[in-house]
């Protein structure tokens, strides 16, 4: 029992110490650098052009669908990792049964492909 | 570290495991200079370049340089910007990659937290980095950053599939997910580890693994030619630095685990050289894989972004669940 609160307790340890890191860090750096903002430093880069409108837009939907893919698959994932660490206790029939989950998750990544959700047309 | 797991917690070992932590960012700044430093010069090498050679001798304080050049640069950011997310997205993107350091076990003895839900824990840690990089790309109101920003949002979720089921072969031979039993559930000759039963597994995870690192022949999301350097363009002094460093960090992150899943940790390849200590052929191991990235990166042309998604969904995918049904009928086979 003690090691798995203090497993945790190493983990909390670290994750303080990867924010406080940052934080110091950048505050370190803002007593040794200069700052002398002007209008020019402050403009939006593109490649030395005028910035042209906003780029806070509405981007292709292509990206929705992946995602949307890739929850499907995580899922199977989060289903998979039990399986695989008692499959040698479970035997044939916890195969026969993920070999089913698998293929309706196929069938699925199969009508994707078909739709071309995985073709890639523009930017 | 071992006989302080099961000591009842006090200000003593709360002490020990902050010393402890401190001493990981030591280390891993330190693999962090130098990796770049022998990125470089290995790069150089096979372009018969010399690589950096000027700053201190051979070249040894280059990086040193590099990073003390960007504390001391001014820190601009544009008006556009949303100002509190693009100043929390670096950091955002370091915490989680420092965090996912704290389960790795080096040796028998050498080990900080000893997590039972072992890989999982990489994976979960590791997406928040994903977020990150988006929130960068969005926060920082520029074209080339928003289109780098999402496309290295599309491709990590897509490789991270492939990556998580190729790991479930491994997870299948071992019975556990806690990253010492795979390793001592690898321990005799070398034909033991992993590598050799799961190849196809090793092989799925590799190309998975460079992609997820955004190294090339996957570094879409930054590359130069055509994003000039995708999510982090208007970064500028330390908080660019926070980037190049959580990606090294996932370097390192990235060459352990494969070390330990699949190269055997810290066994040595035959009985005869148990004499050599664990450590020494975990480090060995570890070097290999990043000489193997850094190889890799000198060799292979960027992939073309329509190529990308299609290896990741099209090949990898059904690879990888072929792989855990190959597993699966080994293990009835031959038990």
């Amino acid at each position: 029992m003690e090691k798995y609160i203090n497993s945790y307790l190493i983990v909390t340890v670290f994750l303080l110490l990867g924010i406080a890191f940052p934080i110091f860090v950048l505050w370190l750096g803002s007593l040794l650098r200069p700052k002398k903002p002007t209008e020019e430093k402050e403009t939006t880069y593109e490649s030395g052009n005028e910035p042209v409108g906003d780029s806070q837009i509405r981007f292709n939907v292509r990206y929705y669908l992946y995602a949307l893919m890739f929850v499907v698959f995580d899922v199977e994932t989060v289903f998979l990792y039990p399986w695989a660490v008692a499959y040698k206790q479970l035997g044939l029939f916890a195969l026969t049964e993920m070999a089913i989950f698998a293929g309706l998750l196929l069938v699925g990544l199969a009508y994707a492909w078909r739709k071309k959700v995985f073709k890639w047309n523009s930017i | 570290m071992q006989h302080f797991w099961d000591k009842s917690l006090s200000w003593g070992t709360a002490g020990i495991f902050v010393a402890a932590a401190i001493g990981v960012l030591a280390v891993v700044i330190f693999f962090v200079t130098y990796a770049i430093y022998f990125e470089r010069k290995f790069i150089g090498w096979m372009q018969y370049r010399k690589g950096p050679n000027r700053t201190g001798p051979l070249g040894l304080l280059q990086t040193v340089a590099d990073v003390s050049k960007l504390l001391l640069k001014e820190d601009t950011i544009p008006k556009k910007a949303d100002r509190g997310l693009f100043i929390l997205a670096p950091a955002l993107a370091f915490i989680p990659s420092f965090a996912v350091l704290a389960f790795i076990p080096y040796t028998l003895n050498l080990q900080f937290a000893d997590l039972n839900v072992g890989f999982l824990y990489y994976i979960a840690l590791s997406g928040i980095t994903t977020i990150a990089i988006v929130v960068a790309g969005w926060a920082s109101n520029n074209k080339y950053s928003l289109l780098g920003g999402m496309r290295s949002a599309a491709q990590m979720i897509s490789y991270e599939v492939p990556l998580v089921m190729s790991v479930v072969g491994v997870v299948m031979m071992s019975g556990s997910l806690n990253l010492r039993d795979i390793v001592i559930s690898q321990e005799g000759y070398f034909w033991h580890w992993n590598f050799l039963p799961q190849i196809l597994g090793f092989g799925i995870f590799l190309i998975a693994a460079v992609s997820e690192l955004n190294r090339t022949p996957f570094d879409l999301p930054e590359a130069e030619s055509e994003l000039v350097a995708g999510y982090h363009v208007e970064y500028s002094g330390f908080r660019f630095a926070f980037f190049m460093l959580t990606e090294y960090i996932y370097v390192y992150a990235i060459a352990s685990l494969t070390t330990i899943l699949f190269l055997g940790g810290w066994n040595s390849p035959i009985p005869a050289l148990d004499f050599v200590p664990g450590l020494i052929w975990f480090f060995l191991k570890f070097a290999v894989i990043v000489f193997c990235l850094f190889w890799i990166r000198a060799t292979f042309p960027r992939l073309r972004v329509d190529q990308l998604m299609g290896l990741a969904w099209k090949a990898l995918l059904p690879l990888a669940i072929l792989n855990i049904f190959l597993t699966a009928i080994g293990i009835e086979w031959i038990g």
